[in-house]
């Protein structure tokens, strides 16, 4: 039980950490709101990078709930969720350039570019170890559950995650715009704003090594 | 990359103007018959320094012939969107191209008095990658460098339209053209952009054989350079809507939209009408529906002059024409500048309701008939021409040369470097500053200005001023 209760720990401490990086948008909802001289745009700019964000947890969460069926497999899944979590956390470390692509969506579209980016910069995937070790603890009694069962079980591990993790981020990042738009003002956009790649990166590589520590 | 990002990137203009004053100018210096490599002179204008006024450095280029005209950073203030991704920036290399040789220089300032050469790109590789040729304005923006071009492919750059390309803002590599659909584009100058807004507007100058040699007199009064702005989707780079100013309205140069991202209007400068000889100034804007606008909002006149007191070209005129060459508004977006090369006049206009610019201030200096002088008592040849402003808007730098083989036609007697600077009244007005006179190097002719950190014609800004 603590194991879980630390796993959800988990999901909602990578929410917040993801919600204050200004890389995952906070400062387009300040933006809107001062373009548009309210903050009823502030909201609106919040709830589309929140939708974006939590597609691109889904689309990441829900192939491997969907593979955890394979019951038998379930270690070598761990152990590969590990590895290519580990693998992109290299690869962020090493090539550490922004996709240009994402430069070309235009800013009217903010919940595709919340989607886009999280998935560029493997927000999802750092969710992956976690949500596998939250489908573990019923491991044992896995084997009298019927497929369809065990797929909705799954399933709503999956969206429970992504939605847990979706509030934090939004929670976290909304937070911050209020405060920039309402108290902090601009300046405090450029002086908190840290270069984050390598934590970044780093932090894909623990997650990883982690997943992969408890499957072995 | 950098931990934090650059501390002369501003979130708002308004930031930017509160950032400290600059200490550095940055001036481009061109031999205008070739016979030395061009160069980047490096100058002091801490009015505290006892350099003040002194060019403290130079970079001169291992080519002759380049021709360097305008020029632009890796990184602005454009970089604190996150839509860019490219936060950890620094502002530390000029990209500066050759207009004549097509071959573009990249200088790092990190260290200003020790600039130097980071990296050269050949002409080749230009031509190559792009089909352009005489690259010539520079902004950073979302996709990394933007450097529009006079010259399409081709000996004389007539092999296609002129367009505009995209560099990498890390490694400065050619990435490739940048129009998907350029509309009925076919002429290009400069180009500026709301970013936010996601719209770019872009002028015509002519084609490279109408200005490389000289201006052609006959094409000019057939009305055949450009004479059109152009409104594209920035991201989804294509034309959108192109406004034809009328064709007597010839050389639409400098495009100035408003510093702040929330209006949604800017300027450009007209050189020259051909039924009048006026200079003029437009206001352009983007109604609620998205679509754009223009209307001339100010006009500047000709002045008389006797054919024996005019070069070649204009003495059939019996008259000065003011060629509004280059214009720049300071970053409250309050005055807007307006070099009159011909007559050799800074104006200064109030421009708060941008359809109605009101003249709040001028300066005369040079000009073909008036050959005003500086209050040091230097001799100033040329007009004011390209124009910079500091970020607190409280000074003013320009310079006197136009385009080598123009500059022959204009002012016969030669153009020599100068940089000036005027102050500017805390409700406008412009003084000359006595005290501030550049020596150049002998033979050399200036060019555009930036300024350290960032001026009034570079940085692109992502969030209003409030």
């Amino acid at each position: 039980m603590t194991a879980t209760a630390g796993l959800w720990l988990a999901v909602i401490a990578s929410g917040l950490y993801h919600g204050v990086n200004p890389g995952m948008g906070w400062p387009l909802a300040v933006s809107a709101a001062l373009m548009e001289g309210g903050r009823g745009a502030l909201w609106r700019a919040l709830a589309a990078l929140a939708v974006g964000h939590f597609a691109a947890m889904l689309a990441i969460l829900l192939p491997f709930a969907a593979m955890n069926l394979l019951v038998e497999w379930q270690r070598e899944i761990r152990i590969g969720a590990g590895g290519v979590v580990i693998a992109l956390g290299l690869w962020l470390l090493v090539n550490r350039r922004h996709p240009r692509f994402l430069a070309r969506i235009p800013p009217a579209r903010l919940a595709l570019w919340s989607f886009l980016v999280a998935t560029a910069h493997g927000a999802g995937l750092m969710l992956v170890p976690i949500y596998l070790g939250l489908c573990g603890p019923a491991e044992t009694d896995t084997g009298h559950m019927a497929a369809a069962e065990l797929m909705a079980r799954n399933a709503g591990v999956s969206l429970g995650v992504a939605l847990v993790h979706t509030v934090a981020m939004i929670g976290a990042g909304g937070a911050v715009a209020l405060a920039v738009h309402h108290w902090l003002g601009l300046k405090f956009l450029s002086r908190s704003w840290f270069n984050l790649d390598i934590l970044w990166a780093l932090s894909l590589i623990a997650v990883g090594g982690i997943a992969l520590a408890t499957a072995i | 990359m950098t931990v934090r990002p650059d501390p002369t990137f501003h979130a708002s203009p308004k930031l930017a103007m509160e950032a400290p004053a600059e200490s550095l100018a940055y001036t481009l210096m061109l031999s205008p018959d070739g016979s030395k490599p061009d160069g980047l002179a490096i100058v002091n204008v801490d009015p505290s320094s006892k350099d003040f006024g002194k060019v403290v450095h130079q970079v001169i280029m291992p080519n002759k012939g380049d021709e360097f005209h305008h020029f632009g950073w890796n990184a602005c203030s454009s970089s604190l969107s996150p839509l860019t991704g490219h936060a950890f920036l620094e502002r530390r290399y000029l990209i500066i191209p050759g207009i004549r040789s097509s071959r573009i220089y990249v200088v790092d300032v990190k260290e200003p008095l020790k600039a130097k050469i980071h990296k050269i790109i050949e002409p080749e590789e230009v031509f190559a990658k792009t089909g352009y040729s005489r690259p010539h304005t520079i902004h950073c923006g979302p996709e990394g460098i933007y450097v529009s071009t006079l010259g399409g492919g081709g000996e004389d750059g007539t092999d296609g339209p002129p367009g505009i390309f995209i560099m990498d803002c890390e490694t400065f590599e050619v990435i490739g053209r940048y129009e998907m659909d350029r509309g009925p584009q076919d002429k290009h100058y400069d180009f500026w952009w709301n970013l936010p807004r996601d719209y770019m507007v872009s002028s015509e100058w002519g084609l490279p054989p109408q200005f490389e040699n000289g201006i052609v007199p006959g094409d000019l009064l057939s009305n055949q350079y450009g004479h059109r702005i152009h409104f594209w989707d920035l991201r989804g780079r294509r034309n959108v809507q192109t406004i034809d100013l009328g064709e007597n309205h010839q050389m639409p140069l400098e495009i100035r939209p408003a510093h702040d991202p929330v209006k949604e209007y800017g300027f450009c400068g007209v050189v020259v009408d051909t039924t009048n000889l006026e200079g003029s100034i437009w206001t352009w804007w983007r109604d609620d529906k998205g679509k754009f606008h223009a209307e001339k909002t100010a006009t500047i006149p000709p002045e008389p002059a006797k054919a024996k007191d005019l070069p070649e070209l204009l003495k059939g005129f019996e008259a000065v024409p003011p060629l509004v060459t280059d214009i720049d508004l300071s970053l409250d977006d309050r005055f807007l500048y307006v070099s009159c090369w011909g007559t050799g006049e800074m104006r200064q206009y109030d421009v708060s309701d941008p359809m109605k610019p009101k003249l709040a201030g001028s300066v005369r200096i040079g000009g073909i008939t008036g050959k005003a002088g500086h209050p040091s008592g230097k001799a100033y040849a040329g007009g004011p021409q390209m124009v910079e402003i500091s970020r607190d808007g409280k000074r003013v730098y320009w310079t006197n040369s136009l385009y080598s083989t123009w500059d022959d036609q204009f002012y016969p007697e030669g153009v020599p470097a100068a940089m000036v600077k005027a102050d500017v009244g805390p409700d406008g007005g412009l003084t000359l500053d006595k005290k501030f006179w550049v020596e150049f190097p002998e033979g050399y002719r200036s060019h555009q200005i930036r300024l350290e950190g960032g001026d009034c014609s570079t940085d692109s800004f992502c969030y209003p001023s409030v």
